[in-house]
């Protein structure tokens, strides 16, 4: 076999923090060969990232690399990375030539004050020496490679005109814009669509074999892993603890870890078990009719028309008690919108919210004075996504928890606290840990935090939305039992908004599908996953990566014509 | 662009309309008028006056007539004749006494202005680039110290030193042999050794606030994920940093060209006072004072302008550093 492109031997990184000296990477070893693709799969904090900058010395203070080889064998020579000064002008030529690196922030990875021809052209004529006219010309020819439609005008444009999957392919025709001899992708696809995932991977995958570059692919996603890479290497606390192609990772896996691991992936792949029965009752909880919101429309500065945007489009939808039920779509599908506006955060432009209360009387929430929305946000509750930004850092978590109760007004001092401490064992965390502040817990418990927060009024719905989008896979499903046991012991009803439809056949019962402000499909959970009724549906579908690499079905996925990026 | 630009020219004429009946509504608050502390003050020299006199001045002056006519006259004088009005106090036209004030705070400010970037931006980027390095504490420090001090104590220790130490004439623009001298070299010389006095204390707190703010917002953008992507280009450290971060919270810089004349000449006035400076600040404070109703009016109105004006181009300038603001 050729020698390896790159060969990292023992790698360890170090974090001098305040108080102490992290670990952050310790005697990690891997080899990339060119036309082939390695996955570094690790849950957050594992060390993928840190590792992956390593290799072109560009890891942020405090990171301090401790030890280890960095053999880049590129140009018929052979040079230790490692031995090299981080600034150094030997370091900087290889960095963007010889190793490109695209990554996860598809909105901030690019300066926005700049056009993205220029900060491709940079690339270009720094290591090529190209003069400015040639090396526009190359630029346009690779954002033609990534199929960015229209290139030589695209390249004027800036930023904030592309969409997050223009700007991932723009992020990656600058990666690539020297042809070099490895692609560092990290997390290139987390914050995408599933099927903008589906087409940025499809053409990663293709430019790679044309190139024959190395790849190595840093995500969390196992079902990403399956459709993509050869290899496997699984990162724990900062170790690999263990190496192999993809099929003996997936399908004899050795460590413990790596088992798990792919249980708690495999896990969402069905329905939950204990999923309670929903009553279909002739009386819904919750009845949405035509409910629309339009964004602009309104006449602008000397009598322009301005463009309106029609966020939600005269959606009808019903919710039952004790009902799970799913909104999925792609981002700027109006999911989230609906949510705000069954909540009436946002004003609805046209339909109606009816609400039937506990007494069986029901409401239409569109039209309710001040005073009654509060009543009716005491019944239906929001769990946010990001558990880091919906905790206010400098209240503590009975403060957090017990805020709902102060503003309701019913219970006072002791009873607040008792309450609280219900909550917090009611969502599996000891009542000590009151007088803590949010920063000292991990994602999944912050999460837990919130959803202790939203139960603290005893609510009937809870709108979650994109509750588990920011948690780690095995994170992932433990939340979703959380929430399924507290279901099965209180009377609730959840509308989970979602873009992970894996997450949404485990948890509901029915699905709806929306795509641009319109209600596309509803139906039960089983039948939209498995077999649905409309083109778009079974797009978004079979754009979802499976976490099985003999049954690939990305790369057979039904594609929609409409779907593709036309922006 | 030129749409934007219009646009902004169009919203600036109801702006200035309002300031323009603002300003002259301030300077009727007070009770009494012009006249009334022409009077008291020529009573505590122990004049007589004949009330017949007093009438005939009021007529004369148009102070008997209603606010809005008075306003109304004004603001036709402006518009048709470019006439302010008259001072009562100088017995000139506003517009005289006005534009050599002017012209030295528009100087003064510009200068300040100069040296507030000149100083801080460098010293910004070092200490967000080297945060809690040595350096970045001592310029801190010093920082902080710029911030405390009054500027009039600053000017008094500045003048005492100059005068003191070097010999020279304090106070004002020019030594007395050059203040009504024509123009020479010897006399800009002069002016320069003047000049630096006002404008280090002026621009003090100034640069002390910019670092600061530089200083905060770079910390923010160095941590941004486009920086990363610069730097895995294989630029060298400077050109990352100039480049991409700098250039993004430089925006602070530019919108400061918009405060620095309301600060100039309300912010600054005991320092021009103490410094004996020929700015608008001491002139307007005396014009507010003593009533004198169309010169405190018409600076006011200037002033407000000038603001606007202000504004305007720092707007430009940011829309022209800035696409995202361009574009909205």
């Amino acid at each position: 076999m050729e020698k390896p492109v790159l060969s990292v031997e023992n790698l360890s990184l170090d974090f001098h923090l305040r108080t102490h000296i992290l670990h952050a990477v310790r005697d990690v070893s891997f080899e990339l060969h060119r036309g082939r693709t390695l996955a570094l799969v690790g849950e957050s904090g594992s060390g993928k990232s840190v590792t992956a900058r390593s290799l072109m010395r560009i890891v942020d203070k405090p990171g301090v690399m401790v030890g280890g080889r960095i053999i880049l064998r590129t140009q018929g020579r052979e040079v230790d990375l490692a031995q090299l000064a981080s600034n150094s002008p030997e370091v900087r030529a290889f960095r963007g030539s010889r190793i490109g690196l695209i990554f996860q922030e598809p909105m901030s990875s690019l300066s926005p004050v700049h056009t993205i021809g220029s900060q491709i052209d940079e690339v270009i004529r720094l290591h090529s020496g190209m003069d400015k006219r040639t090396a526009r010309a190359r630029t346009v020819e690779l954002l033609g490679q990534v199929e960015i439609p229209n290139p030589a005008e695209m390249a004027d444009r800036y930023t904030f005109e592309f969409s997050g999957g223009m700007r991932q392919r723009a992020m990656i025709a600058m990666a690539l814009a020297v042809n070099p001899d490895i692609l560092i992708a990290d997390e290139p696809t987390t914050a995408l669509d599933v099927t903008t995932q589906a087409e940025i991977l499809d053409l990663i995958k293709r430019l790679q074999t044309e190139r024959g570059m190395a790849m190595l692919l840093i995500t969390h996603d196992m079902g990403v892993v399956a459709e993509v890479a050869d290899d496997v290497a699984v990162m724990r606390f900062g170790r690999i603890v263990e190496t192999g192609t993809v099929d003996e990772i997936f399908h004899a896996p050795q460590h413990a870890y790596t088992q798990r691991l792919l249980a708690s992936t495999l896990k969402l792949e069905q329905p939950a078990d204990a999923r309670a029965e929903a009553v279909i009752t002739p009386q819904p909880l919750l009845t949405v009719k035509g409910l629309t919101k339009v964004y602009g429309g309104a006449k602008g500065f000397l009598g322009t028309k301005k463009f309106a945007l029609k966020a939600v489009d005269d959606v009808s939808l019903v919710l039952h008690a004790g009902e799970n039920l799913g909104v999925v779509g792609e981002s700027g599908s109006g999911k989230t919108t609906l949510g705000r506006l069954i909540l009436r955060i946002v004003e609805p432009t046209a339909g109606q919210v009816l609400y039937r209360q506990k007494d069986g009387k029901e409401i239409d929430v569109t039209a309710l004075s001040k005073s009654d929305l509060r009543k009716f946000h005491a019944d239906v509750r929001l769990i946010f996504q990001d558990p880091f930004a919906s905790l206010n850092p400098r209240m503590t978590i009975r403060q957090i928890i017990g805020d709902p109760l102060v503003v309701e007004g019913k219970l006072k001092g002791k009873e607040i606290e008792e309450k609280t401490a219900e909550l917090l064992r009611l969502v599996g965390l000891s009542p000590d840990v009151m007088e803590r502040y949010p920063h000292a817990f991990s994602g999944g418990q912050r999460q837990r935090i919130g959803i202790a927060r939203a139960l603290a009024l005893d609510p009937r719905i809870i709108i979650a939305d994109e509750a588990t989008s920011a948690l780690d896979v095995s994170i992932r499903s433990q939340i979703l039992d959380l929430l399924l046991e507290i279901q099965s012991r209180l009377e609730l009803s959840f509308i989970f908004i979602s873009h992970d439809i894996s997450v949404v056949r485990y948890f509901c019962d029915r699905v709806a599908v929306m795509h641009r402000g319109k209600l596309v499909e509803i139906g039960p959970a089983e039948t939209i996953c498995t077999s649905p009724n409309e083109d778009y549906t079974r797009a978004l579908i079979s754009a979802v990566p499976n976490p099985d690499p003999r049954n690939k079905r990305m790369l057979h996925r039904t594609r929609l014509a409409a779907l593709s990026t036309s922006t | 662009m030129l749409n934007y630009i219009l646009k902004r020219l169009v919203y600036m004429i109801p702006t200035l309309i309002g300031m323009s009946i603002i300003s002259f509504a301030i300077i009727q608050l007070p009770p009494g008028d012009y006249l009334t502390s022409l009077l008291s003050t020529l009573a505590d020299g122990g004049a007589p006056i004949d009330p017949a006199t007093v009438e005939r001045l009021r007529s004369q002056y148009g102070l008997d007539q209603p606010i809005w006519i008075q306003y109304g006259k004004w603001m036709l004088g402006i518009l048709t004749r470019g006439d302010f009005g008259f001072s009562f106090e100088w017995n000139q036209p506003v517009s005289e006494v006005i534009w050599s004030r002017m012209g030295s705070t528009l100087a003064i400010s510009f200068a300040a202005l100069l040296l507030v970037w000149a100083v801080s931006l460098p010293i910004g980027i070092y200490s967000a680039v080297r945060r809690n390095s040595i350096g970045d504490h001592v310029f801190t420090f010093f920082g902080f110290i710029g911030l405390a001090v009054p500027n009039f104590i600053l000017a008094l220790t500045l003048m005492y030193v100059s005068f003191r130490v070097f010999g020279q004439s304090v106070g004002g623009l020019f030594s007395p042999e050059y203040v009504d001298a024509p123009w020479s070299l010897e006399k800009l010389w002069d002016l320069i050794l003047h000049l630096w006095i006002p404008i280090l204390v002026i621009g003090m707190s100034g640069t002390a606030a910019m670092i600061r703010i530089l200083r905060a917002n770079l910390t923010d953008e160095l941590s941004k994920p486009y920086v990363t992507t610069a730097r895995a280009k294989g630029l060298p450290e400077y050109k990352v940093i100039v480049k991409y971060p700098v250039r993004i919270a430089l925006n602070p810089f530019v919108s400061a060209i918009g405060w620095v004349l309301p600060e100039l000449v309300s912010g600054v006035t005991i320092t021009a006072i103490v410094l004996n400076l020929p700015t608008a600040g001491p002139l307007l404070l005396r014009a507010l004072v003593a009533q004198d109703m169309y010169l405190a009016g018409s600076f006011i109105l200037l002033l407000s302008v000038l603001t606007l004006v202000g504004m305007l181009v720092s707007d430009i300038l940011l829309a022209l550093l800035d696409p995202r603001i361009r574009y909205n």
